[in-house]
């Protein structure tokens, strides 16, 4: 076996690539289009983009993302932490694998049925649907996958350390703050980044869970497209791309330093 | 002269750690079993023991981590066992050293004097003197993950000593560092306990590294404390089989006593062989079962029966263990026994002429094993 670069993986490269990112880079190129018509190329421009910053509908909703975003991915971060170290540390305790089973099903739960359900929790219970509900529902599906990456984290942690940090003379209390915290930090950092990325994201279920006034950037897209795609939309797609990007690079970054340091 | 460090011996003497019937229970399983055990202040003493015996259980209660079923644990004559981990004047190295990984060499060890709220300036000056004594000065700023094995064990012991504890726990302490540096490291311990004058409380499967280290050890089974003595004692005079076996290398022949006189016995051991003499000061009466354990290097081998020997058996050699300093032989007698010898390699091994198959004649003196009644 050699590991020189042949045509052939060269090639599978190049069209695995292409498959993957020829749409997302279209879209990107014709952000910058001058002409009104998204499939005829009139010259670069940013104006699109200029447009965009006036379009008060646009703002409005990328105000509800960023805040829905935020606040979800921090409490479930809180919550997918205290729920991965129950699940690691707490030993084996009644229903432990029936918990952890259900603290991951919603990964794999399809999210027509995550939104569904949540619709009719909130209706059952008379809560107007709006921005808090969309933010509870983020917290949901956010808090799953902050739990995976922080109690993979966890596992690979010596318990020990937190003996030692109550051997020299901390409570357990002050081992947690002191010693446990600041091992896992990357990992929780990571956990945050992937619970706001999937936030920003967010199609299926804010549709089920929002109500009038709260409209998130995703579903203002969806529902523009629907009446034909504006260059402004490939503008919006564009700095959508961008952030989520951002995050993702960040919480593999974050994620690697932690696996590193253990 | 100096007298020979046994407080032990003095039966006036105030035990720094006493463990009164100490039981440990997981379940229906007895880790520990009802063991009374008194440590002494400035005693480097081990625990030693097959895993499983739960020396590492007597360990993690001393800790404060596991809390006895029945029994007290006593330090200076103050129970132990309310006080959590935090507050006894009891430190562990632990077998992972368990660093923390995101602190320095220097933050791991002034750890422990923050949480006691010591001054600034005097954890700077405790921690520079204890990095110093464990000669870790240039690697104040180091992660853990920038450290060698043994600089690493070093922290470990730095951070548990800064603590000044009045009982340093050390849990496999060189478990994980190779043969060449484990032994320069136990000489290192060693001198670091003398300086400091702590109690050191050592678990260890390692026989070597116990005999090496310890004052007293105290060799564990089950749950329960086979034997607890100094280095020579048990290897030389062990009390069962199981701390003769487990302490070195033995050949044991089970034999009958057949003659029994103030200070010797005789032990019939084969049939068709003349009873072994056997000096011993427990003489069991006639008739009974005994054990002879007989140390390999103890034991002569010689290609032509030797005059005057007080035993001397003749067998077959089978194996022949060259470890370059010494040889042992394994001799195997007519009816199936085998008795290891062993002879120091001061003139080369090759120029004795004995070889396998060759048959030879295996000697001891009277005095040279020990006659075990269990």
């Amino acid at each position: 076996m050699t590991n020189r670069f042949s045509w052939f993986s060269a090639t599978s490269l190049t069209l695995g690539m292409a498959f993957l990112y020829l749409p997302i880079l279209i879209l990107v190129v014709y952000s910058f289009n001058e002409s009104r018509l998204v499939t005829v190329w009139g010259g670069f421009s940013t104006k699109w983009y200029g447009e965009l910053f006036r379009n008060e509908a646009f703002l409005d909703a990328a105000w509800v993302t960023l805040r829905v975003a935020l606040i979800s991915a921090t409490v479930a971060t809180l919550l997918g932490t205290l729920a991965a170290y129950a699940l690691v540390r707490a030993g084996k305790f009644r229903g432990r694998t029936l918990f952890s089973g259900m603290i991951y099903a919603p990964l794999v739960m399809p999210e027509v049925i995550t939104g569904l359900s949540l619709l009719l929790l909130f209706i059952s219970i008379g809560m107007d649907r709006g921005i808090t509900t969309i933010i509870l529902a983020h917290i949901t599906f956010g808090m799953c996958f902050a739990s995976v990456v922080v109690s993979s984290r966890l596992v690979a942690f010596d318990a020990s350390l937190e003996e030692a940090a109550c051997d020299l003379g901390c409570t357990p209390v002050q081992a947690f703050f002191y010693v446990t915290l600041p091992v896992i930090a990357p990992a929780i950092v990571a956990a945050w980044l992937l619970a706001f990325t999937l936030s920003l994201d967010d199609l299926v279920i804010a549709s089920f869970t929002s109500g009038p006034g709260a409209t998130t950037l995703p579903m203002k897209i969806y529902s523009q497209v629907r009446l034909g795609v504006t260059p402004e939309i490939n503008a919006l797609s564009t700095l959508l791309i961008g952030f989520v990007s951002i995050g993702v690079i960040l919480a593999s970054l974050a994620g690697k330093r932690a696996a590193v340091e253990t | 002269m100096t007298l020979p460090f046994a407080p032990w011996a003095d039966p006036a003497a105030e035990p720094l750690i006493d463990l009164r019937n100490v039981t440990k229970r997981f379940g229906a399983f007895e880790a520990v079993r009802d063991l009374s055990l008194t440590i002494h202040e400035r005693e480097f003493f081990a625990i030693l023991g097959p895993s499983g015996c739960g020396k590492t259980t007597l360990m993690r209660m001393l800790a404060g981590f596991e809390t006895p079923n029945e029994g007290q644990i006593l330090l200076d004559g103050q129970d132990l066992t309310p006080i959590p981990p935090a507050k006894r004047p009891v430190n562990m190295m632990f077998q992972s050293y368990a660093l923390f990984p995101h602190l320095t060499v220097e933050k791991n060890i002034a750890f422990g004097l923050k949480r006691e709220g010591i001054p600034k300036d005097e954890i700077a000056d405790r921690v520079t003197d204890i990095m110093r004594l464990v000669q870790l000065t240039d690697f104040a700023r180091r992660k853990p993950d920038q450290l060698s094995g043994g600089q690493r064990q070093r922290v470990a012991l730095a951070r548990a000593l800064v603590k000044r504890p009045k009982l340093l726990l050390l849990d496999e302490p060189l478990g994980a560092l190779d043969k060449k540096l484990r032994q320069e490291t136990q000489f290192e311990l060693m001198n670091i306990q003398e300086t400091l004058g702590t109690t050191f409380v050592i678990v260890t499967h390692d026989q070597e590294e116990a005999m090496t280290v310890s004052s007293r050890i105290a060799v564990m089974r089950a749950g329960e404390l086979a034997q607890v003595a100094t280095p020579t004692d048990l290897y030389e005079r062990p009390e069962t089989r199981f701390v003769a076996d487990f302490i070195g290398e033995v050949t044991v022949l089970e034999g009958r006593v057949t003659t029994a006189s103030r200070g010797g016995v005789g032990l019939a051991a084969m049939e068709d062989a003349p009873d072994l003499r056997v000096m011993t000061e427990d003489t069991p009466p006639a008739g009974t079962t005994a054990w002879l354990a007989l140390r390999p290097e103890k034991v002569s081998i010689s290609a032509a029966r030797p005059d005057g020997a007080d035993n001397a058996l003749s067998g077959k050699v089978l194996d022949i263990a060259y470890l370059g300093n010494i040889s042992t032989y394994h001799v195997e007698l007519a009816n199936g026994t085998i008795i290891k010898a062993q002879e120091s390699n001061r003139q080369r091994a090759d120029r004795r002429g004995i070889t396998w198959e060759d048959t030879v004649w295996v000697t001891w003196e009277e005095d040279a094993g020990v006659l075990l009644r269990a």
